[in-house]
């Protein structure tokens, strides 16, 4: 694995690789030094075209525990708010020979064209309505530690599909690793054809009762340049999920920031069924494992003086 | 490929048992000691010393494991694919202040073990380390020297070191299998 573009490009045994070792991080952050030298000398550079809180501050902070040198830009105050465009943006921090680039940008393909550009491992931060992979990643790892495995399990994916790009890995990875999807929302917020990714489409929460998972989106008001609804009190009516439309056993997840009291109201947010504080805490050690199987597995660097455990031509002590 | 049986079954029961009482005879004081296997067969060696230790010392050592992945020097020069990635440290106790026994199953470069010394200080500052491997075959390229040996094995570098156990592979013994030449693949 060279890049982090999309769930798409990803195989079940390369989801599951990056899952068991998010959880050989989470031991890390139970260390009273929670830093590891791993990825030591080497340069990552994260680059936000969009606003993020959760996604830059843990890919930020995984960097820093896996003793990487870190430069993050905002777009804002930037020389991006000067005109400057996103190839020679990245020309020009490709300057600093970066290992790797963490990218979000409001584009579809943006991270793949970057990819082109340089020679660092790109990983895909979000990009505009297509893919956010480590959102999706960090969304099982949350959920294996809840429910060990997704196999038949079925999930809703409730709100704005249309707009989310969260919608859409998750929707791949949820499909990859054995689960049954089904999204659900107003007509007007769900994309024409989604079935075709191999999920079932509702328009009512009606069924509701049969999922296991209730994922649920954020209404997204900022991409929402024609009336996609009519008010938000009507799709409070019709979509909001709430204690009363939960069930006890269901999962309730939302990948932040929650509009309260929009498609979540307070008492679901804040109740047993939710695993939205697990979701934001899996994120920094799903997105250390993402930089450690990019950098130290998957890494093309010269080879320097071998380990104990790569002495030619074989392993010792470790019969094969 | 020719393999040849260095240590058997009951050779190996005997070598950990001298090795056990080596480190009692060493550390008078077992209070302070602790005893950290390296992952994998490591820590089930140390798993075996940390029992007969706490038979000759009448008292419960603090055992705990440790996976060196995070701190090797060749980190990106290859691809692990066969290494199983579910390994995580387990050290649930203070080191502070304690001897700690570091065991490995082989004793080769050294880097693993300054891999695994680094390691142990992000957990807290031992008093001592000690090391104890069931083989050392030589060859070193740090300055590491292991303070109990279960069996020095004069090697060559293309021969290989097998350290079997029963909890992993059924089996207690050590071999060492010589490399395949090109005319044993004609």
């Amino acid at each position: 694995m060279k890049h982090l573009l999309g769930i798409e490009q990803l195989s079940r045994e390369e989801i599951e690789a990056i899952l068991d070792r998010a959880e050989s991080f989470a031991e890390v952050g139970k260390r009273d030094i929670k830093k590891v030298p791993t990825l030591r000398g080497r340069t990552i550079v994260s680059l936000f075209y969009e606003s993020s809180t959760r996604t830059s501050s843990s890919f930020e902070l995984a960097a820093k525990r896996l003793s990487a040198d870190l430069v993050s830009i905002k777009a804002a105050g930037s020389s991006v708010d000067k005109g400057e465009s996103l190839k020679d943006t990245v020309a020009t921090l490709s300057a600093y020979e970066p290992a790797a680039i963490v990218i979000r940008h409001p584009y579809a393909g943006a991270a793949q064209m970057v990819a082109e550009w340089s020679e660092a491992a790109v990983i895909n931060a979000g990009d505009g309505k297509h893919e956010h992979p480590s959102q999706a990643l960090l969304d099982l790892f949350a959920l294996r530690r809840r429910l060990d495995s997704l196999e038949g399990k079925k999930i809703w994916i409730v709100g704005d599909v249309l707009h989310s790009r969260v919608a859409r890995s998750n929707l791949i990875a949820f499909k990859a690793m054995g689960a049954e999807v089904t999204v659900c929302g107003p007509p007007t917020l769900i994309p024409r054809d989604i079935e075709r990714l191999g999920c079932a489409v509702s328009h009512s929460l009606d069924e509701l009762d049969e999922a296991d998972v209730v994922y649920v989106l954020r209404l997204q008001r900022e991409r929402m340049k024609e009336s996609f609804i009519p008010s938000i009190r009507e799709y409070v009516t019709h979509f909001q999920i709430d204690s009363r439309r939960l069930g006890p056993r269901q999962i309730l997840m939302h990948p932040g920031p929650v509009n309260r009291g929009i498609e979540l109201s307070g008492d679901a947010i804040d109740s047993p069924q939710s695993l939205i504080t697990e979701q934001v805490a899996s994120g920094l050690m799903v997105r250390m494992a993402i930089l450690y199987e990019l950098l130290a597995v998957g890494g093309e660097r010269p080879a320097p003086p071998v380990g104990d455990e790569s002495p030619p031509p074989t392993p010792i002590g470790q019969p094969a | 490929m020719s393999e040849k049986v260095v240590l058997q079954r009951d050779d190996l029961r005997r070598t950990l048992q001298r090795i056990a009482h080596e480190i009692a005879e060493k550390n008078p004081a077992p209070e302070g000691l602790a005893v950290v296997g390296i992952h994998t067969r490591g820590a089930v060696i140390a798993q075996r010393l940390h029992g007969l230790l706490g038979e000759l010392a009448a008292t419960e050592l603090p055992i705990g494991d440790i996976d060196i992945s995070f701190y090797r020097d060749d980190v990106g020069a290859k691809a692990p694919a066969a290494q199983p990635v579910v390994r995580a440290s387990h050290i649930d106790f203070d080191l502070t202040g304690r001897t700690v026994v570091l065991v490995d199953d082989v004793l080769y470069t050294g880097r693993t073990v300054r891999a695994a010394i680094e390691a142990l200080f992000d957990y807290g500052r031992p008093q001592r380390v000690q090391l104890a491997v069931l083989c050392d075959r030589g060859h070193r390229e740090l300055p590491i020297r292991p303070d109990y040996v279960g069996k020095n094995l004069p090697t060559a570098r293309e021969e290989r070191v097998n350290v079997r156990l029963e909890e992993l592979d059924g089996v207690d013994e050590v071999t060492i299998s010589e490399p395949q030449t090109a005319e044993a693949l004609a």
